[in-house]
This record gives C-alpha cells, structure tokens and sequence, in this order.
C-alpha cells in the first residue's frame, strides 16, 4: 500500500486501542533485577521499565509510565512479546520492529506477531518515536544503561 | 464553503483576506487545510511573499556600505521598514527600533546588555508564571552566572496573573520586571498596563514580550510606557528570522552593544573602537535585509486588513470556539480568562493530545500538541500537554466546526 494513502485507522487498529486502554504489565515489579527509564523530550512521554531474567531469559517485565496512545499500546504489546526471550531474540525483535515502524524493511513481519499491528506508522512518520521509546528503554535495561534514555 | 460565505460582512471582508494568502488553499490528507496553529507561526500573504520576491529579483544589495544605485534601494527600503514599525508600535523614534533574529533575541540582548550590568547577587528578575521558555531560560542563566533571583508571580485557575501577588513580589531587589503581553499556551491576557504602572511606581524598569501580541492587539510603546517590548515577525505575517526590540532610547543609548562587528562601529583601529549611533549599535554585521522589507510588507498589509477588524473578527470566532467546545463532553478547556486572544487550549478526557493531533491532521486540520514550550504553564494545571488551536483573522466559524466534528471523531475512535 502506498504510504499516502495510509489512514487513521490503519494506525490506531483496535489492538493497539485496547492496549493503550487497557495496557498489560502496567505495574511495577518489586525488587526487578534491571530496570531503566525512558524520556521523549520533544513531548515529554515517560516510561520506567522493569525486566527479570532467569538464565538470560526474560521471566517478567513490566512498564509504568505517561503517554500517549502508541506509547502505551507499543509498551504493552512489547512487554507481552518478549517474555521467554532471550536477549538476544529481544535485540532481534526490536531491530525487525523498527524496521517495520519506519517502513524500512518489511521482511521480518511474520515473526512480529502482535507487534505487526504497527505497521501503519509507516505512514505517520511524527509517531515512530512514541513506539519506539519504550524497546530503547528495555534495551538500556538489558544493558544496564545507568542514565535516563532520550530518544534525541 | 457555503458557511464561510455566510461569515462576509461589510466591515471584514473574511473571502477575501484569505484569498490573500496562498497557503491556505490547499488540501492536507485530501481534505482541505484547516490552518490553526497560528500562535506557534502566521501564514503569509502574498503582499510578503512579493516584496521576497521583488527584493531578492531586483533590489538586492547590501545596506548603509556602498555609493551605487542598488545598495542605495536596499537602504533605503530597510529604512523604510524601520520606520513602518515604529509607526505600527508608535515609538517615538526610529533610532528606538532594533532588528534582531526574533522575540528569543530580543530578550537576550535585554538580558545580556540591559540586565547583566545592573544585577548582583541577591537581586531579582521578576516573570509571570505563564511565561514562554523563552522569557524564563535567559533570566534563569543570568540568575546562575550573578546570584541574581528569579522570582515568579503565580496564575489562577482561568490562567489569569494575581496582579496583587505579583505587586506583593515587587521588592526593592526587582532590577526588572519581564512579563508576556499574550500568553502562547493560552492566549491570556495580561494586564500589561497595570503592571508598567506598579513597577515604574517603583522605578522598576519593565520588558514586555509581545511575540503573541503583535497579530491580535494594537500594541502602543508610548501609550503603555514600557522600557522595552520585544516580537517576532513570523508571527505577525511577515518571515521567519526577523524580530524587533522596542528600547527607550535614553536606556539603549546606556547599554553596551550586544554582538560586535561591521556596521556597529564609527571608527575602528587597533586600540580603540568608536560604536556606533542608534539603532546600528545593536546591529552588528549585515542584517537580514530582506527580512526586514518582508517585515515592513507584512505590517502594510495587516494594517490595511484592519487591526481592530481583525481582532473583532477573532473575538467573533473565540466565543464561537469556545461555545462549540465547550458543549463536547469530556474536554476541559485550558486557560479561561476573561481578557484572552483567539487560544483554544484543551485536554480531553483519556486521550493523549498526541493522538488527538495526529486524529486532527488527517483531518487537515493543524494544531500544536505538547507543552507549547511552557512547561511550567502545564504543570500549574497538572496535564503533560495540550491541544491548542490558535486562530488567526483569516480563520472562519466553519474551520471552528471542523475542528469539533474533528474532535468528536478522535473520542469516537479510542471510544472502546
């Protein structure tokens, strides 16, 4: 599909409503073993994220955090998707997820999943940042990052 | 556009204002542009789009250097100007006019040139707490460099300055007083007079920020008595790059010049530079020349269109707006004063502004969301950011309804 004739509803696709209503994980875990947080300054989205791993597995994860719809949505459908991953396929997915959010690359769409829902902000050039905040902040997490993450 | 039809009357010709300016006409999204993102920038008309255009074709030159026919026109239209916006703020002399980069540069010459001479440690700049960044962060790294204070008078909840708590914080450590004419995030009012009143009462000197102000008030520097008023061009009209520092004269003719270099200067050898006279000394290096004639267009051209026509025009249209959107469940608007410009600043009820805006442009209708750089305004009533349309004359009651049938799409849509 042409970018230009992407619209509004192919950006805020029902999954991606339900999500930022009713965002999954949304809590904070007690005692995480890394955690970081994530700023946008240009429009002040904040988002804490939580990770324990178990053998460099993802056991849980959780965000807290002010937002707006892609944020929280993008937020919770991550948290779900990584779950049981390693580090490693965590990296993996998040550098498909980018591609696919700024239309980049397409390729990797079938191993999305869930996270297929944003491919409409291919179109919305403005938003990539609000989906993309929160995996820069799981990766600063994963990596210890000690600093908050900005995504300028 | 039937309804925009119906708008027409005798004193404010809306059809025909907005045929004056090009951008409008155009769609977004293939939906017609519904522009009302004006207190962040104005579109321009076609007036200054032309005198651009004439200047750099056949006029262009450098000014105040050359003997030759060009240089000799582009003088004389820079001076034209100067002499247009001393009309327009009715100073009482040219040499009271600076050309700077904008408002923002307006007021650090002020805090550079003015302020940091006067102030020591424990001295206090007062602001309001509805500034823009731009007339906080200068005072605040004059503050850090001097021991000087910044002190802030609060709003209340319509978004209105407490004139009393304000006076209550005017001390004998105010070395100035720097408040907004307009405020940018909810287009408030600010009672400017009473404040030059009660600070020159007590020989306070006052800068008044007027980047919001120029577009929708007749602004009168002698009338109102202030020490200097500061704007920016692009948001009256005219080109980005080009703004004005009002100064009374016997205070600029005190201060020492803010950037040095060509054009600033009366003699220079290696051991002494001579500056100078009014205004070049605060004009250092070639200027942006065809700013300024874009600048001088812009204010011919408002001033024809008819100031207070136009403000009338948008008062029409802010109680328009605010009765539409005020009817929509779930939206509290931001910033009700009783004296405020066409701002329509608001929040709605679970949704992010972010995704109300980006509902809102594909509707074709353009609108500022996010902090509208006054954080500290966002803070006062407890929301991350807003959606703000701001209107210009050249808006219309029907692009007011697009807006709020705009809005009740957004509702619709993260309606679950």
């Amino acid at each position: 599909m042409n970018i230009d004739d992407l619209e509004i509803a192919d950006l805020y696709q029902e999954l991606i409503v339900d999500h930022s209503r009713r965002p999954r994980n949304f809590r904070r875990l007690e005692l995480p073993a890394y955690q970081a947080e994530g700023f946008n300054p240009l429009c002040g989205d904040r988002v804490k994220v939580y990770v324990d791993l178990d053998n460099g597995v993802v056991r849980d994860i959780s965000f807290e955090g002010e937002g707006c719809a892609i944020s929280k949505a993008s937020a919770s459908l991550m948290t779900e998707s990584v779950k049981g991953k390693t580090k490693a396929e965590v990296e993996k997915l998040f550098s498909r997820f980018r591609d696919l959010a700024t239309g980049k690359n397409d390729a990797g769409r079938a191993s999305l999943g869930k996270l297929a829902a944003f491919a409409g902000l291919r179109g919305f050039p403005a938003r990539v940042k609000c989906a993309t905040l929160v995996w820069h902040t799981l990766h600063a997490a994963l990596e210890q990052t000690p600093d908050v993450v900005s995504t300028e | 556009m039937s309804a925009l039809r119906a708008v027409k009357s005798a004193e404010f010709d809306l059809l025909g204002v907005r045929r004056d300016f090009p951008a409008l006409h155009q769609k977004v999204h293939g939906k017609p542009l519904v522009y009302l993102d004006n207190a962040a920038t104005t579109q321009k008309p076609k007036a200054v789009i032309d005198a651009l255009n004439q200047f750099y074709k056949l006029d262009y030159s450098n000014v105040h250097r050359a003997v030759h026919a060009l240089s000799d026109r582009a003088t004389k239209a820079y001076e034209a100007a100067r002499t247009r916006v001393k009309e327009f703020i009715n100073a009482r002399s040219q040499r009271e006019i600076i050309f700077v980069r904008g408002a923002t540069e307006a007021i650090n010459l002020v805090m550079n040139s003015f302020a940091r001479p006067r102030v020591k440690a424990g001295s206090e700049i007062l602001i309001s707490a509805l500034e823009h960044h731009s007339n906080i962060v200068p005072w605040q790294l004059l503050a850090e460099q001097t021991g000087a204070r910044l002190v802030v008078a609060p709003i209340n909840d319509a978004g209105e300055l407490i004139l009393e708590e304000f006076e209550q914080r005017l001390s004998p450590q105010t070395a100035l007083v720097a408040v907004a004419h307009i405020s940018n995030a909810l287009g408030t009012v600010m009672p400017v007079n009473e404040i030059v009143q009660r600070a020159h009462a007590r020989n306070i000197p006052v800068l008044i920020d007027g980047a919001q102000a120029v577009a929708h008030r007749r602004v009168n520097v002698s009338e109102l008595d202030c020490d200097f008023y500061a704007f920016s061009g692009h948001k009256i009209f005219g080109p980005t790059g080009i703004g004005v520092l009002y100064g009374r004269e016997d205070l600029l003719d005190e201060m020492p010049p803010y950037q040095a270099g060509g054009d600033m200067i009366r003699s220079v050898t290696f051991e002494k530079t001579t500056f100078n006279e009014l205004p070049y000394k605060f004009e250092a290096g070639t200027p942006h020349i065809a700013g300024v004639i874009g600048l001088g267009a812009a204010l011919d051209y408002f001033s024809q269109v008819g100031i207070d026509r136009a403000a009338a025009h948008e008062a029409e249209l802010l109680a328009y707006g605010t009765e539409l959107l005020t009817a929509i469940p779930g939206l509290r608007l931001i910033g009700t004063a009783r004296e405020k410009v066409s701002v329509l600043s608001f929040v709605l009820e679970g949704i992010h502004p972010h995704d109300v805006g980006t509902v809102l442009d594909h509707d074709g209708i353009a609108v500022r969301t996010g902090h509208h750089c006054a954080q500290p305004v966002m803070d006062r009533f407890g929301v991350p950011a807003t959606t703000r349309a701001s209107l210009a004359f050249y808006n219309s009651k029907a692009e007011l309804d697009a807006l709020a049938n705009g809005i009740r799409r957004v509702q619709k849509l993260f309606a679950l």
